[in-house]
């Protein structure tokens, strides 16, 4: 079963395919056998990813050193080939395993949350199509490959965002959605077409071995910065980081399962993971690896700081989302794969827990988005307030939940390139991390507090707890959010970094300095919201009219979404509409007037008149052509003869 | 002489054609049958020549399935048609869409039917003609028959619109004043190639395509001669400057003519110009490369603007035809192999996906009896189906991958970067901007008029039905067999570019210089 996984893969990708087309060639019109064939895909498509993870885990070493690859021909030409596959190696396994794993509990949940609605079948359509897209690109052995399912995942995202299309802000969002990626995807797609033209391949295991050597191919270090650069511009997009991280929080609209496995789980971390599978490029290129670090402390920090005020829940998830994402792309900008893949992994877990928790709340709740008429909830609901308090405590890094573990190897690899990599920038970066994590158990605590503590503030809600198809991804995702994190203890002989690594594994000692420091900070957090928000010993309203300054530019994001509008509707589309002016006053105005006046037209042929004998003839044969083309249409008399006497 | 297949091919529509004369007026849809048949029967005989050709024919390449019948002896005039990896995606681009073009939906063909079918028949075995003659006067001759019948159905069947101020009958005239004018200096610039291969061949003259490229013309002859076929063919290619025919030609024609000529009719100029220009005259199409290239690129950025401030859909989509030529100019631009492919390519992918495309914004608009975006919105609650091609259209355009359009772009761009010319490096940076605006306008137009809430004034609207299945599936049929398996594509017309490349690299040789 093992070797025939192995051997296999795309039948990982394919099966949640033909979901897709059976249900939307054939089962439309039955949602429940439409569930029923997504679901049992998408199942097979997970057993089959256990039996990978297993094939790896036993015969690591192996994998480590050459990637098990099958690869066709898609299409080639004389100086391009390209081509299409699978390739199996830790990283791709573990994702593989996270990518199943949490679209099969999303599917199921949704047997639940969209029972019901008019378009189910649609909806677990989508679901597959998204599986298929998101599963081709985890397992591709090329860039180009990863590129194609890239596409196909923010269509996916895009349908999906749009899912309930009669809402005019669902339209909108999933419009944004798409075109702010696809603008990343422009330094994507030209990324690639650089890497194409000056390595011949965009095969990652051929490029890992031939990036090192740039010079060997007539590059220069700077160039390919500026190439690693434009590249990361995809990632940008697709993992929201600043500035194009304004599609994210906007996604929400679409049902909550969305929410949970494409923007928290799995989609959004496609540019970490593509960052990852070319990470040697930004190795190479130191310069491109402190951008990608800078970024990605930036991001977390940013989000953060926007979360402390929003007041949706799924909202304040969203820009939780983002900041976690800026972590992993601040530990890819250290040149850790493990680091930001294991953040990665655990985050999955938590943050769908997290998402398919206010799932549950909204479903409790009729879908009352604002958190401030919520209140008491835990007698409501207990399941999911317990749930959703492991997954708090797992993303404000409380040992020994899942995001601790990771968080820490984060600040860690952070805290080691200022120390032993002597880069002073890292120091800064370092810093924003922590704060960073301080915020994060603030503001979701703040949230938990608000939510499910006190009394409910709206009288007329009925609350009530989610159905038990909806529960058990819950059971399921608390599980991991608890135990997840210590594969990655550092006390283990082959913890996760082992399997999960570029280039040497080093046992890294733990340094508890930090380990505690970030405990303490997540506590600073966590006791701060109790202060405001359960104890309510100061009034958040009174803090808010202190700072209102800075609490009114937190709440509206920083304007940056009004910026962007302002600049579209005032820049782009004027260029636009002047241009069509342009085409119409002037393009269009000239050949206007040069039809209406002969005179125009002649004094534009006359220009055509050289003065040269060979040209008369050629007019004049012209007219001798026409004449005799038409007797040969018409057949009145023989054109030769009549040719021979023009000669 | 084995069964002249090709012949049969052009003339089944004729045929129908013929057919449709004698069937009483009244009785359109018999018409319609007659046009459904004899078209789908070329397409039939087409897929098999395809198929064909490329389980055979394609490691030797060159002109197959020939035909020769001599007709004007004394001016060598030969009625012979073949066809190769490049010409076979252009003809079954033809089929595709003219099979298609007779199911699709316009607001007004009811009244004359019978004479639209007609029309619409001799239309495309015109089209056809031009892709399947190795002579070029024959190729010249079918070009010409094909704008008679366009000129017509405009101004008969065509409409007005909304958001500017043009009439049927002004964008029928500017059409077809446009492309004659180009044509006149095609004409003139193929008769002096004609006079001039004759002189340097020894008084053997020729019209025949492939013994035209082996003459060894000079530097200047081809720098000119080269430029008055490139004006001809750009224009009917709808390059910037000479391209505003396009946009008001395609709002005012009926559906299947916009269908066509956004299709396949303007893809003629790609092709002459290709198969013409650059096989018979290397040097002159290296000498003109750079202006192309700077065209072009204005072309794609220029008119995916335009399409931004657009609220009319069919000028959305015409001007969206501008700016993909502009990714088939660059193609051409590049000169090489890859970007060769990359621009035929392109050719046929935007002439499904326009197909499509202006097949749903005709239906939608003969059901809605508007094309006015602020009007209209929701569609999707009322006609999910019109919908799904609508989006699949609009995606095609954007180039998703696994659509028929990403691969073709993707191989244009390779080639761009691929020579070594810096201004076409830089170029093809600009352009490859055209990919967001491209995503940008379509999704506004796709949000703008399917998505949204219900509007209960089109409740009366009914979806695709009966035979307007039938455009629907077969595009998007063909728009995911080619996206999903390029190399159905790429290798024929690989092997049909081939030749032609090869001459750049002769004539580079040269003139010692680098292209």
């Amino acid at each position: 079963m093992v070797n025939f996984a192995l051997e296999n893969a795309w039948l990982i990708p394919f099966l949640p395919f033909m979901a897709f087309v059976l249900i939307a060639l054939v089962f439309k019109p039955l949602p429940k056998v439409s569930a029923f064939v997504a679901i049992t895909c998408m199942l097979t498509s997970f057993v089959l990813a256990i039996q990978i993870g297993i094939g790896v885990f036993l015969d690591a070493e192996r994998f480590i050193e050459e990637p098990l690859k099958h690869t066709f021909t898609w299409f080639s030409m004389s100086g391009l080939t390209i081509e299409m596959g699978t390739q199996i190696d830790p990283t791709s396994a573990m994702m593989l395993f996270v990518v199943t794993l949490v679209a099969s509990l999303v599917q199921i949940y949704s047997l639940g949350y969209m029972h019901g609605d008019v378009g189910f079948s649609r909806f677990f359509a989508y679901l597959s199509l998204f599986a298929m897209s998101m599963l081709g690109l985890v397992i591709a052995p090329n860039l180009l490959q990863m590129f194609v399912f890239w596409e196909l995942v923010g269509l996916c995202s895009y349908l999906l965002i749009g899912f309930w299309f009669f809402k005019y802000s669902a339209r909108e969002a999933a419009k944004k959605a798409f075109i702010t990626t696809r603008t990343g995807d422009f330094g994507l797609l030209l990324g690639l077409l650089l890497l194409q033209i000056n390595f011949g391949t965009l095969d990652l295991v051929k490029l890992g071995e031939m990036i090192p050597n740039f010079t060997q191919y007539g590059l220069t270090a700077s160039g390919l910065t500026v190439i690693a650069i434009i590249l990361f511009l995809g990632p940008i997009g697709k993992s929201g980081q600043f500035p194009l991280h304004v599609w994210l929080p906007d996604a929400m609209e679409g049902p909550t399962p969305v929410s949970a496995l494409i923007h928290a789980a799995t989609m959004v971390v496609a540019g970490v993971y593509l960052v990852g599978r070319s990470l040697i490029l930004f190795q190479t290129v130191p310069a491109a690896m402190t951008f990608v670090a800078c970024i990605g402390a930036f991001t977390a920090l940013f989000a953060a700081t926007i979360a402390v005020t929003q007041v949706e829940m799924k909202k304040i998830l969203a820009y939780s989302t983002v900041s976690q994402l800026g972590y992993m792309m601040l530990a890819l900008g250290c040149g850790s794969l493990t680091a930001s893949m294991f953040h990665l992994m655990t985050h999955a877990f938590f943050k769908a827990l997290m998402f398919l928790g206010a799932g549950c709340v909204l479903h409790g709740m009729h879908n009352e988005l604002n958190i401030w008429k919520y209140g008491g909830l835990k007698k409501y609901m207990p399941v999911t307030y317990w749930t959703f308090l492991i997954g708090c405590l797992a993303i404000a890094g409380i040992p020994p939940f899942a995001g601790f573990w990771s968080k820490d190897e984060i600040l860690l690899v952070t805290y080691n390139m200022f120390a032993h990599g002597h880069q002073p920038i890292y120091l800064v970066l370092f810093i924003m991390a922590v704060i960073t994590a301080g915020l994060t158990a603030f503001y979701m605590f703040r949230m938990f507090f608000i939510c499910f503590h006190g009394e409910l503030r709206d009288e007329h809600a009925h609350p009530h707890e989610a159905p038990f198809s909806m529960l058990i991804a819950l059971f399921v995702l608390a599980a991991l959010s608890i135990v997840g994190g210590l594969v990655g203890m550092p006390w283990l002989e082959h913890p996760f970094g082992y399997y999960v690594r570029l280039g040497h594994f080093e046992h890294e000692a733990p340094n508890y300095f930090i380990m505690f420091g970030s405990v303490i900070v997540a506590c600073i957090g966590i006791f701060t919201a109790i202060t405001i928000y359960l104890k309510k010993s100061i009034s958040h309203e009174a803090l808010a009219e202190k700072y209102k300054g800075i609490y009114t530019l937190l709440y509206n994001k920083y304007y940056i979404d009004e910026i962007y509008l302002w600049l579209i509707h005032n820049v782009l589309d004027g260029l636009g509409r002047f241009l069509w002016w342009v085409d119409i006053t002037i393009v269009d105005g000239i050949v206007d007037g040069v039809g209406k006046s002969t005179q125009g037209l002649g004094s534009i042929l006359r220009r055509a008149q050289t003065g040269k004998l060979q040209h008369y003839a050629l007019v004049l044969f012209a007219g001798v052509v026409i004449l005799v083309v038409i007797m040969a249409m018409t057949g009145t008399s023989s054109a030769s003869s009549m040719l021979g006497g023009v000669r | 002489m084995d069964f002249p297949i090709l012949s049969v091919i052009l003339l089944s529509p004729i045929l129908g054609a013929l057919i449709s004369v004698f069937i009483p007026k009244e009785e359109s849809k018999i018409v319609k049958s007659v046009a459904g048949i004899t078209t789908f029967i070329s397409l039939a005989l087409t897929v098999i020549v395809y198929y064909l050709y490329y389980t055979q024919h394609l490691a030797t390449g060159g002109m197959q399935f020939t035909e020769f019948i001599p007709w004007v002896s004394d001016l060598n005039v030969n009625y012979s048609l073949g066809v190769d990896g490049f010409s076979l995606p252009m003809l079954l681009l033809t089929n595709i869409i003219g099979f298609n073009a007779v199911f699709s939906r316009s607001w007004s063909v009811e009244k004359r039917g019978k004479e639209y079918y007609i029309l619409l028949l001799i239309l495309i075995a015109g089209v056809m003609g031009t892709f399947v003659a190795r002579d070029l006067f024959i190729f010249f001759l079918f070009y010409e028959v094909v704008v008679i019948p366009i000129y017509i159905m405009v101004i008969i069947w065509g409409s007005g619109s909304k958001t500017k101020a043009v009439t049927k009958e002004y964008a029928g005239m500017k059409l077809t004043i446009f492309l004659l004018i180009g044509s006149a200096f095609l004409l003139a610039a193929m008769i002096w190639m004609y006079m001039e291969a004759k002189g340097l061949r020894g008084g053997a003259a020729t019209f025949d395509i492939a013994e035209l490229a082996m003459v060894k013309f000079s530097e200047r002859f081809q720098i000119i001669a080269f430029g008055m076929m490139a004006f001809g063919f750009t224009t009917l290619l709808s390059m910037f400057p000479f391209h505003s025919w396009s946009p008001d030609g395609y709002a005012g024609a009926p559906t299947s003519v916009s269908m066509i000529h956004a299709g396949v009719l303007k893809k003629i100029g790609g092709y002459g110009l290709i198969r013409v220009g650059l096989f018979v005259l290397p040097m002159g199409a290296i000498a003109w490369a750079p202006v192309i290239a700077i065209l072009a690129v204005a072309n794609v950025v220029y008119a995916a603007l335009i399409c931004l401030a657009q609220k009319d859909m069919k000028y959305v989509v015409g001007y969206s035809s501008v700016s993909h030529m502009g990714f088939v100019l660059i193609g051409v631009a590049t000169l090489n192999l890859i970007g060769l492919n990359g621009a035929v390519a392109n050719m046929f992918a935007h002439g499904v996906m326009s197909a499509l495309f202006f097949s749903m914004v005709g239906y939608i608009y003969a059901a809605t009896k508007t094309r006015y975006i602020p009007d209209l919105g929701g569609l999707a609650h009322q006609m999910p189906v019109a919908a799904t091609g609508f989006v699949i259209a609009a995606l095609a355009s954007a180039g998703l991958p696994g659509l028929v359009s990403f691969v073709p772009e993707f191989t244009t761009f390779i080639g761009a970067f691929k020579t070594s010319s810096q201004l076409i490096h830089v170029l093809a940076i600009i352009a490859l901007t055209g990919v967001v605006l491209g995503a940008v306008y379509v999704l506004r137009m796709v949000a703008n008029v399917l998505f949204g809430p219900r509007k209960e004034e089109w409740d009366h609207v009914k979806d695709i039905h009966g035979s307007y299945w039938i455009p629907v599936v077969s595009l998007i049929f063909i728009i995911v067999l080619f996206g999903v398996f390029p190399s159905l594509l790429m290798d024929m017309v690989n092997s049909g570019i081939e030749p032609i490349a090869a001459k750049f690299i002769q004539a580079a040789t040269q003139i010692g210089g680098n292209i």
